[in-house]
């Protein structure tokens, strides 16, 4: 029996290819990478009228064949059945966006020269019309040769006739793929300004809207205040909207822990699945919230085409430190969380920025790291005034945040120039036309985003929890011993202390320094259980842990802490998320490498700083 | 003073073959072009770009006597550029702009 065909969705970016996959193959999308690649590779199910299935994959957006990106390569490589862990399509759709057949038609051409069955959609008709622009799709189709079909994709409009189309294809008897030499681009391009200025039958002056639409939000005082309005509403989306889910999240995995206990004798088996497997899983869920909140609105902002606005706008300010303004809003959603920032990181097409991105990233404030601070500055920083109405408590919060701006502005320059060098840092991109997405695109989008963190991220985040577990839990402590002491994180800890002992690091720290792999949040708690403090609230316990902490840690060692935590890379879940998205252990390894060498050597800088000034 | 006159001319005939037209005085680079003019290309200098930005050039449609024209600048030092080029609009940095020579309409 033939294996199921295969057909590849292929276009140029902005074409309305990914929106006419969904509505092709529905939610059941299954995405990974291809082999080798930070490329990532969509396919679906469609189902023909008499029930035969049809494998779909969604190619990456391309120009043309000649690649200029990773994603080209791959999707040249798919093409030619040159592509590891693909086998050669059997079919081909080119989507194309109908009031851009000028440049879109190009690669259209050399694909059709490819030889396989080949079909025509030409999506975004709607938007074609709003721009005064009416096609002879018949025409084009004689032109062409193959087989054109209008469609509105995120309306879902032309789908059924799309299918049939497809359905009459994969039917006919498969005539040999002939391949003759192939055009050079420069032909191919004055082709397909030919074709298109035969197909159109009427015109009018291009994208009225989209123009109207760019004069404000491009402009140089409006545009900014406008992006600025929008990021702040994001920000705070993310940073507040997901506090009352997360909060539910917490409370139920506490709930089910406490019912477990409640059932289970006490023991080992019975710390495993409480602290361990359910503790694990709870820390990988409660990211979702903020996962999905972040990629509805990046979701929205892609869709609607504003993202690369925001892109433009803010291109200036990140290509100082070697970026693109495509880094721009990844970075700006790590001061949430880095782990939906770095997700969010697949919007930069450069793969050096998004590298650059990528590994910068942690070192945005995020929110794990307020509750550390907090404590330290309420404990040690005395709540005067500075003047002027500011709190130097405030100030030194403050200080903590642009000590990590900047901390990610220095590392993006020197990464940019040795690591991460070469290539790249280029801003070229298309200022789509502005639309409304489809409320099934975003959706599919979310769920997507859900699954790849639950599946990739999810398995690393909960197996090192039941490793850090392991650790604090094994051997137990015999009655009148601290567990903390006899565990292998206890003899773990005491190897750690040797060597942050000369940035002023106390034993306390020493001890909290492992478990706060796991979040940097739960360095507090840890804290808190070496001060052997069990206060049932929250509030109560982080009070008398300050006065604690005051009386037990000279000033220099306090400061020194809270330098440690705008670097380090204390979070298994942003190491996990990394691995995920540069498809190996090599970038975590060099992130985490280079973060903690830079924490220790600022919590250093700090700790000796403050003791030669007699603090 | 003949023959200094013909070295003299020597590099610039050089320049107007790599940039594969004939001189024109009134010839500026995309950078320089005020928003709202309409041009055509007259030459892109495709030596000035790395091979993957002359072919993201080329793939928006960047070719000799094309009609472009800046629609708007970036918000920090008027960098980057959005161009209409056909009917699609690109954002390129101002440095790449550089690259392109035009003509006003």
């Amino acid at each position: 029996m033939n294996p199921i065909p295969l057909v590849a969705v292929a276009g140029n970016p902005n074409a309305g290819k990914s929106a006419l996959f969904n509505a092709l193959t529905g939610a059941r999308q299954k995405v990974g990478n291809y082999p080798g690649v930070t490329v990532e590779r969509k396919s679906g199910r469609l189902m023909l009228a008499d029930g035969r299935p049809v494998e779909m994959v969604d190619l990456p957006g391309a120009y043309s064949l000649d690649p200029a990106s990773p994603d080209e390569a791959v999707t040249r490589d798919v093409l030619f059945g040159r592509q590891k862990g693909e086998r050669q399509p059997d079919a081909l759709v080119i989507v194309l966006d109908a009031s851009n057949l000028d440049n879109h038609l190009r690669f259209a051409l050399q694909l059709i020269e490819l030889g396989l069955p080949t079909i025509v959609a030409l999506n975004m008709v709607d938007l074609a019309k709003r721009d005064g622009l009416d096609l002879d799709a018949k025409r084009l189709e004689q032109e062409l040769g193959v087989p054109v079909v209008e469609t509105v994709a995120v309306r879902r409009r032309g789908i059924a006739e799309l299918q049939t189309a497809l359905d009459d294809m994969l039917s006919a008897p498969r005539c040999p793929a002939h391949r003759g030499a192939p055009s050079d681009l420069l032909h191919l391009q004055r082709r397909a300004r030919e074709l298109a200025t035969a197909a159109v039958l009427r015109e009018s002056p291009v994208r009225r809207w989209t123009h109207r639409l760019d004069s404000i939000l491009l402009h140089p005082v409006a545009g900014l205040l406008i992006l600025a309005v929008i990021l702040f509403v994001m920000f705070q989306a993310v940073f507040a909207w997901s506090q009352l889910p997360a909060g539910w999240i917490q409370d139920g995995f506490d709930a089910l822990a406490s019912l477990t206990t409640s059932i289970l004798p006490p023991g080992l088996l019975r710390s495993l699945i409480v602290d361990g497997v359910i503790g694990g899983v709870g820390a990988v869920v409660v990211f979702l919230p903020q996962i999905l909140i972040l990629f509805f609105f990046i979701l929205l902002l892609e869709g609607t085409g504003y993202m690369v606005r925001a892109a433009f706008l803010m291109d200036k300010l990140m290509h100082w430190a070697g970026l693109s303004g495509r880094s721009f809003i990844p970075l700006l959603s790590s001061f949430a969380c880095a782990v939906p920032g770095i997700m969010s990181t697949r919007t930069i097409d450069d793969p050096k920025d998004r590298l650059t991105t990528i590994l910068i990233a942690p070192l945005m404030t995020c929110s794990a790291r307020l509750p550390v601070y907090t404590l330290i500055i309420a404990a040690f920083i005395p709540a005067r005034s500075v003047g002027y109405g500011i709190g130097l408590q405030g100030l030194v919060m403050f200080g903590l945040y642009i000590a990590g701006v900047w901390g990610a502005m220095l590392a993006a320059l020197i990464l940019r120039r040795t690591v991460v060098r070469g290539g790249g840092g280029a801003f070229m991109m298309e200022l789509p036309k502005y639309q409304l997405p489809a409320a099934k695109d975003v959706v599919i989008g979310l769920l997507t985003r859900a699954q790849i963190f639950l599946k990739r991220a999810g398995t690393i985040i909960l197996g090192t929890t039941v490793i850090l577990w392991a650790l604090a839990s094994i051997p137990q402590a015999a009655p009148g011993q601290k567990q903390s002491d006899v565990s292998i994180a206890g003899k773990i800890a005491s190897g750690i202390e040797v060597v942050v002992r000369p940035i002023g690091f106390n034993h306390d720290i020493a001890m909290a320094l492992l478990p706060a792999m796991a979040a940097r949040e739960v360095a507090v708690s840890a804290i808190g259980t070496v001060y052997s403090i069990d206060s049932p609230d929250d509030a109560t316990q982080a009070k008398t842990l300050s006065e604690r902490l005051r009386n037990a840690w000279p000033l220099p060692t306090a400061l020194a802490f809270l330098a440690w935590f705008v670097f380090a890379p204390q979070c298994i879940s942003t190491i996990a998320v990394t691995r995920r998205e540069t498809n190996g252990w090599k970038w975590p390894l060099f992130m985490v490498s280079y973060l903690f060498a830079l924490a220790y050597l600022a919590a250093g800088l700090t700790y000796w700083t403050a003791t030669a000034l007699g603090l | 003073m003949q023959r200094g006159h013909y070295s003299n001319l020597q590099p610039l005939m050089i320049i107007s073959r790599k940039m594969n037209a004939p001189f024109k005085p009134e010839s500026l680079s995309l950078d320089q072009l005020k928003v709202g003019t309409r041009a055509h290309v007259d030459s892109i200098d495709w030596d000035a770009l790395e091979h993957s930005e002359a072919c993201r050039l080329r793939h928006f449609g960047f070719d000799e006597g094309v009609a472009v024209e800046p629609l708007h600048l970036g918000p920090f030092g008027r960098d980057p550029l959005a161009i209409r080029v056909g009917r699609m609009t690109v954002a390129i940095r101002r440095a790449h702009a550089r690259a392109v020579r035009v003509t006003p309409a």
